[in-house]
C-alpha cells in the first residue's frame, strides 16, 4: 500500500499535495497496490476530492488539538498509522510542511527520508531521483528501510485526477497525542499580505540584481512593474546589500517564481538565482554583458545599461498605450 | 545564553555546475567553499541572542578538514568557541549526521539552550537534521524560522505562510532552524579575523556509522537548449520589447 500524507491548511487542499496524491497514485498502480490518505482533523476532509484522485481508503485522525498546524503532532498522526497498516510507501508533497512532517516520522521510526524526490524505481532498495542544491544538480539515491519515506518535489508531476474515481472508504481514529507532541504548534496568525499578489503568482516579475546600484535604482523597476500589473524581486546579492527586502528574493534561498514573464535586470543568473526564476514562461535579460549567464539561458535579452533600457521601455509603452 | 549554531561547508557554484567524470562530485577545482545562506543566519541569530542576554556561541561542524575554514569564519564573525566533527571527506546522511552531531553535544560540559540550525543544507537539501537531532535529544523543534524573540525562558518564533505569518511560542531549551531573511548577517571584523586566525580549532574524529540513503551518482538537470534572441542594444531595442510584451500578452 502507498500511504499519502495529505497535506491541507484548515481543510483546504492546495496544487502541491494534489501532485504528491497524483505521484503515489501512479506509484502504487506499479506496485500494484492501493492507494490510501492520511488525514489529519478535525477540519472535515474532502473525500469525494480524494477519491477523483484515487484514494480508496482514508483514514481521518480526529482531535480538536490538531486544529492548527503542529508538526510532530501530526506526524504522530501518520507514524502510529504507519506502525498499523505497514505500508509499503508513505509519501507527503515537498514543502515546507510536508517535509517538515515526514522529517518527524523518519526520526521517530528509525527510518531515512528522500526529501524533494522526482522518480521513484521500486525495488528492494528503491532508487530515487531527487532534487538537490534547491533544484540545479540532480541525484540518484539508494532508498532503503523496512517502510521508504519520500517527499515528492514541486511539478515532478502534473496533478491530474485518476482515469476512473474511488469512493473512499472513511475511517476515523483518535491519534494518542503526548503532551510533547503539542509542545510545538502554532498559536495565532497574523495576515499582512491580504489582497497583495505574491511573488510566487505574480504574472510578471521584475527583477532586480547588483546591476540596479542602490535601493533608489530599483525605481525604475517599479514603475515597469507597475504598468504591467506585475511585481518586483530580485538577487541575493541586492538584499545582502539590504535595498530590497528579503521577501523579494528570487533563487535557492528565496522564492519560486512562475510568471509568464520574468524581467531580469542587472542579474548575472547564479545557478542559485536561476533555480528561482526558470519556472517563468519567457526571461528576458537585461543586462550589460553579452556574456552573463542569465543572458545565455534567456528567452530574449537587451545588452545594455538598465537605467537606459527601462525608462524607455516604459516611455514606449506608455506611448504604444497612448498615454 | 548556552547556545549551539551547525553549519556545513558546501561549494559556492557560479553560473554553471560542473561534475567529476565519474559523476560522483561536483567539479570543484575552480570554486570556493561557504556554507548555506540559512546558516549564516543561524550564526548570526546566535549572536545577536548572546548579545542580548549573555551566554555564550558554539559553532560546530561536521566535515572534511578544511571545513575549518568556515568554522573560523564563525569566530570571525563573534563565536566564541567552534568544534570540526572530521570526516574523510565522503558524505554523511542526514540520520549519520545528526548522531554525531548528538554525540557532540552530549559530550559538551554544559548543556544548551538553543540549538540552532540552517532550515536546509545548501548542498544535500535533506530537511530533516535538525529534526532529527531535537528528536535524539527529546527536545521541541520548529523550522523554517524568519523572526526569533526569545523573552526568559519562552522562545516566540514567526514562520512565513502565504499572506502573512504563523506565530509559534516554545519553552527553551529547543532545537530551532532558520531561514535567510531572519537578519542580515554581520560582516566578520579586521580584529576578528586575526583573533580567529590564532584559535586553535578544536577537532573529533567520529566513525562513519553507514548510509540508508545512499548517494549513487549525481545527474545535471536537463539543459534547456535555446538560442536567446537579443532584441537590441540599449534604449534602441525598447519597441522590440514593447511588440514582444504584447505578443505575451502582458503589455
Ligand atoms: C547556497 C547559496 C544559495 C544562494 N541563494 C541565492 C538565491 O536564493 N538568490 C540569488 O539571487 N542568489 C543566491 N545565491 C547567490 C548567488 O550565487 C549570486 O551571488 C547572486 O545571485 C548574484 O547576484 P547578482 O546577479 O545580483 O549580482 P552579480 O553577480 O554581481 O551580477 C550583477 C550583474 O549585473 C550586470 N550589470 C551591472 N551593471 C549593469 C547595468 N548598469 N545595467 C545592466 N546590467 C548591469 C552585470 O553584468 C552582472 O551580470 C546563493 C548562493 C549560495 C552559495
Ligand atoms: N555536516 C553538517 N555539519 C553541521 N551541521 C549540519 C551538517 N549537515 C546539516 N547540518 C545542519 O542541518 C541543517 C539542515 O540540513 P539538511 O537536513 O541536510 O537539509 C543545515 O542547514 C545545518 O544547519
Amino acid at each position: 500500500m502507498v500511504l499519502v500524507f495529505v497535506e491541507h491548511d484548515r481543510g483546504q487542499l492546495n496544487k502541491l499535495s494534489r501532485e504528491a496524491l497524483t505521484f503515489g497514485r501512479q506509484l502504487a498502480g506499479r506496485l500494484g497496490a492501493p492507494l490510501q490518505a492520511v488525514w489529519a482533523g478535525p477540519a472535515a476532509a474532502p473525500a469525494a476530492d480524494l477519491g477523483a484522485y484515487g484514494v480508496a481508503a482514508l483514514h481521518v485522525a480526529q482531535s480538536d488539538q490538531l486544529a492548527d498546524y503542529a508538526p510532530a503532532a501530526w506526524a504522530q498522526c501518520v507514524a502510529a498509522l504507519m506502525a498499523e497498516l505497514q505500508p509499503a510507501v508513505v509519501l507527503a508533497a515537498g514543502t515546507d510542511r510536508g517535509n517538515e512532517v515526514l522529517a518527524h516520522v523518519a526520526a521517530r521510526a528509525g527510518l531515512p527520508l528522500a526529501a524533494n524526490c522526482t522518480a521513484v524505481e521500486p525495488g528492494e532498495a528503491y532508487t530515487v531521483t531527487r532534487l538537490r542544491w534547491g533544484g540545479s544538480l540532480l541525484e540518484q539515491a539508494r532508498l532503503s528501510g523496512a517502510v521508504k519515506l519520500l517527499t515528492v518535489a514541486p511539478q515532478a508531476v502534473a496533478a491530474a485526477p485518476a482515469e476512473t474515481a474511488a469512493v473512499p472508504t472513511v475511517r476515523a481514529f483518535t491519534p494518542e497525542l503526548s503532551a510533547a507532541d503539542l509542545r510545538v504548534r502554532v498559536v495565532r496568525r497574523e495576515e499582512t499580505g491580504a489582497g497583495k499578489v505574491s511573488l510566487a503568482e505574480a504574472r510578471v516579475v521584475v527583477g532586480g540584481g547588483r546591476g540596479v546600484g542602490s535601493a533608489e535604482g530599483f525605481q525604475s523597476l517599479e514603475e515597469l512593474a507597475g504598468l504591467l500589473g506585475g511585481v518586483v524581486g530580485c538577487s541575493r546579492a541586492v538584499t545582502s546589500l539590504g535595498w530590497r527586502p528579503h521577501a523579494e528574493q528570487i533563487g535557492q534561498t528565496g522564492n519560486r517564481i512562475t510568471a509568464d514573464l520574468y524581467i531580469a535586470c542587472g542579474v548575472s543568473g547564479a545557478i542559485q538565482h536561476w533555480v528561482g526564476c526558470k519556472g517563468a514562461k519567457v526571461v528576458l535579460a537585461v543586462n550589460t554583458d553579452r556574456e552573463a549567464p542569465i543572458v545565455t539561458q534567456a528567452h530574449y535579452a537587451v545588452i545594455g545599461d538598465l537605467h537606459q533600457v527601462l525608462p524607455a521601455i516604459t516611455a514606449e509603452l506608455k506611448k504604444a498605450r497612448g498615454g | 545564553m548556552n547556545i549551539l549554531a551547525c553549519i556545513k561547508r558546501v561549494p559556492a557554484t557560479g553560473g554553471v555546475i560542473a561534475l567529476t567524470a565519474d559523476e560522483q562530485e561536483l567539479d570543484t577545482r575552480f570554486l570556493g567553499f561557504t556554507v548555506s545562506p540559512h546558516e549564516e543566519c543561524a550564526v548570526e541569530e546566535a549572536l545577536r541572542l548572546k548579545e542580548a542576554h549573555g551566554g555564550s556561541v558554539l559553532v560546530l561542524s561536521l566535515g572534511p578538514e578544511a571545513a575549518q575554514d568556515q568554522l573560523r569564519d564563525t569566530l570571525a564573525m563573534g563565536a566564541d568557541d567552534v568544534l570540526l566533527l572530521e570526516t574523510d571527506g565522503r558524505e554523511w546522511d542526514a540520520a549519520a549526521t545528526a548522531g554525531a552531531l548528538v554525540a557532540a553535544v552530549k559530550a559538551e560540559p554544559a548543556p544548551f539552550d538553543l540549538l540552532l540550525f540552517g532550515n536546509e543544507s545548501a548542498d544535500a537539501g535533506g530537511y530533516q537534521v535538525p529534526v532529527r537531532v531535537a528528536h535524539l535529544l527529546g527536545l521541541p523543534c520548529l523550522t523554517g524560522v524568519k523572526s526569533l524573540t526569545v523573552t526568559g525562558r519562552t522562545a516566540t518564533a514567526k514562520r512565513e505562510m502565504p499572506g502573512g505569518w504563523e506565530v509559534y511560542e516554545v519553552e527553551l531549551p529547543a532545537v530551532i532552524s532558520v531561514k535567510e531573511g531572519i537578519n542580515l548577517p554581520r560582516y566578520p571584523s579586521i580584529p576578528g579575523r586575526l583573533k580567529a586566525k590564532r584559535k586553535a580549532i578544536r577537532r573529533l574524529q567520529p566513525a562513519w556509522p553507514g548510509s540508508q540513503l545512499e548517494k549513487l551518482k549525481f545527474q545535471l538537470p536537463p539543459r534547456v537548449e535555446r538560442q536567446v534572441e537579443i532584441l537590441g542594444e540599449g534604449p534602441a531595442a525598447a519597441p522590440k520589447v514593447v511588440a514582444l510584451l504584447k505578443q505575451i500578452g502582458v503589455g
